[in-house]
């Protein structure tokens, strides 16, 4: 009962002590929401707008009518989209390196992590400097495509796969959640069930780390999703280039206009622009479906992240 | 009185413990490896007891021999001059020839100067902005307004760098662009003077939001009985801001800066190559695209090395400059 009145006498008196806010401080605060208003428009605006650009009709686009709602909708610039093969082969071949390309990103990154993470393995320290240098030093671009000349990896598949295979910056943040989130006592009663580091590893560890799974495997699978690099310079044949790539070709190619013998130069060339505004959303899409699942992970990974070293 | 009683050991006392201490660590450390047994004995029982961590690591430890290390020893490729029969390191040894080539360069003065102002630009307003904006979001009141403000700003990070310039293309394109009706004497996309702006403010608009959250989280941990002893002392909205929220982001932001100076001559290939086009291409020409031109387009290897070695060098001592000076100044460092 006391501490409910309490409570209750708590609440009224913060409720006085808002009612008695100052001049400068009712400034302060309309200045606040109104800058947080202004950002938030000007972030989910020019999303919103290729959303509805991408089917309505592009000579209302073009003419700057269409702002708030679509206007004379109109799905043709999708329909181009759909028959264009390049985006098939383009959305297949980003599909197969992102799932691979994860999958083994997780493989090698999750037991390195675990290892770096024991403080009894004494060798680590010369390990983690090993992989820290090369954050900040590296070869550079051309002592790389001539190795991956070498290796035979060159207008391959594995180039997308095996060069980027091991992110330090994702193993430490791996390594930094295993150290500080699984309690060292499970180590001791493994110990003492006698299982072995990989048995706890895989019995023990990996099933109370989804959390930093599912971060440090969304930061991969971005990464191989938005990766334009290296199609650009090691992919030659456009049947294995990434979506990215084809993307980058239909954006470029479609600048004349690509419409149909019918069309006059402005029609054509504002069609373009609606299959612009669709294959952007068409490339975006699976990220954009699996964000709102992922979102709740997002301030965990970064923390994690940060308190490394 | 116990302090009075403590006497100053003198100099040769000193000594002497020292010089038995070390006896002693000597003798513990033979007396150890005594038990242990010879090197060999010892390292056997090392891999016996972790030759699964080893194992565990070991695939890492290929990879970023191979992908990173490997590299690392082909950029002597930067002082031979590059001979395809004979390989990464069979080249005629030239020395600095190639980097005085590229001092000559025509170009180099503005490329150094293009990477300079792009990357200072990007850095100073790149790291202000997210400190501003996490300064912002804390003082929603509301969970459910917070969480929403902070899921919209964190969406445009996720977005490709080639979606990313093609939004530019299409809000800054002269006849049609939201954005280009506000400068509608101005080709944006193809003027120098606009280049860099456009580059920096890009980047603030796709990746503040995801960039702050580190501060927010250093922000929700700040004792709450700092605000109320500020607001008993009169503390308005601003003051708290400036005298509570400001001192508990300072550590982390200068953490922060130091990893950005690291790349004040990295600004990143992608999204620069991307935005390029003829007309802008005096101001947009960067080191990164400069070796990409020299290299891959018109396959000078050994030239277009020399200048990815000068950038890593300048890179490297610009983050070991960074991070002493904020030893110094804040005792913050990152190694």
């Amino acid at each position: 009962m006391a501490t409910a009145l309490a409570s209750k006498v708590k609440v009224r008196a913060e409720k006085r002590k808002a009612q008695h806010k100052t001049v400068s401080d009712w400034i302060v605060d309309t200045i606040i929401v109104i800058l947080l208003v202004a950002i938030v428009a000007s972030v989910i605006y020019p999303l919103y707008f290729i959303i509805i650009a991408s089917f309505s009709d592009p000579a209302l686009v073009a003419q700057g009518k269409v702002t708030l709602i679509p206007q004379g909708v109109s799905f043709r610039g999708y329909e181009k989209i759909i028959m264009d093969e390049r985006i098939w082969t383009g959305y297949r071949n980003t599909i197969v390196y992102s799932l691979v390309g994860t999958a083994v990103n997780l493989l090698v990154t999750l037991p390195t992590a675990f290892a770096l993470s024991r403080a009894e393995f004494k060798p680590r320290r010369i390990i983690l400097f090993l992989f820290t240098f090369t954050m900040f030093f590296g070869g550079g671009l051309i002592p790389s495509y001539l190795l991956m000349k070498d290796l035979g990896i060159l207008n391959s598949m594995w180039v997308f796969i095996l060069p980027g295979a091991f992110s330090v910056y994702n193993m430490i943040i791996a390594r930094s959640f295993f150290e500080t989130s699984i309690p060292e006592e499970l180590r001791d009663a493994a110990q003492v069930d006698g299982l072995s580091y990989f048995s706890y590893f895989i019995r023990i560890v990996l099933p109370l780390s989804g959390a930093i799974i599912a971060v440090i495997g969304l930061y991969y699978f971005v990464g191989h999703w938005n990766d334009y690099f290296t199609g650009l310079i090691y992919i030659r044949d456009l049947d294995k280039q990434p979506l990215q790539n084809i993307l980058q070709m239909i954006l470029l190619s479609n600048q004349t206009g690509q419409g149909a013998a019918s069309m006059s130069a402005l029609e054509s060339q504002n069609f373009a622009d609606q299959i612009k505004f669709g294959v952007i959303i068409v490339s975006t899409l699976p990220l954009l479906v699996i964000y709102p699942f992922l979102q709740k992970y997002f301030n965990k990974g970064v923390m994690i992240g940060a308190i490394k070293g | 009185m116990a302090q009075a009683a403590y006497k100053k050991p003198t100099r040769a006392e000193l000594r002497a413990l020292n010089k038995s201490r070390k006896k002693r660590e000597i003798q513990e450390k033979a007396d150890r490896r005594k038990r242990l047994g010879p090197w060999y004995k010892r390292l056997a029982r090392h891999f016996r007891l972790y030759w699964q961590l080893w194992l565990m690591v070991s695939p890492a430890m290929f990879l970023v021999i191979l992908f990173s290390y490997v590299p690392m020893y082909g950029v002597q490729l930067a002082f031979r001059r590059y001979d395809p029969l004979k390989g990464l390191t069979g080249g005629d040894w030239v020395g600095f020839e190639y980097f005085e080539k590229f001092f000559r360069d025509a170009l180099f003065f503005r490329i150094i100067g293009n990477t300079l102002r792009i990357s200072m630009w990007t850095l100073v307003m790149g790291f202000i902005a997210p400190i501003f904006l996490a300064l912002l979001i804390n003082q929603i009141g509301g969970e459910k307004t917070k969480k929403f403000v902070q899921t919209i700003t964190y969406m445009p990070h996720f977005i490709s760098t080639v979606v990313m310039v093609s939004m530019l293309n299409i809000f800054l394109s002269p006849d049609s662009g939201l954005i280009a009706k506000l400068f509608p004497t101005i080709n944006l996309m193809g003027n120098q003077a606009a280049f860099t702006p456009i580059y920096w403010m890009s980047e603030i608009w796709q990746h503040c939001g995801w960039n702050c959250i580190i501060y927010l989280a250093a922000l929700a941990s700040v004792d709450t009985s700092l605000y109320e002893a500020a607001k008993i002392d009169g503390a308005g909205r601003l003051q708290l801001i400036r005298y509570v929220d400001i001192p508990a982001l300072l550590p982390t932001a200068g953490i922060l800066l130091i990893m950005n100076m690291g790349s004040v001559l990295g600004v990143g290939f992608e999204k620069i190559f991307l935005m390029q086009n003829t007309l802008n291409i005096q101001a947009s020409e960067v080191i990164s695209t400069y070796t990409y031109r020299i290299g891959i387009l018109s396959t000078q290897f050994s030239y277009s090395t020399a200048i990815g070695l000068f950038n890593s060098v300048v890179n490297f001592i610009f983050l070991i400059m960074a991070n002493q000076i904020a030893k110094k100044v804040s005792n913050t460092s990152l190694f």
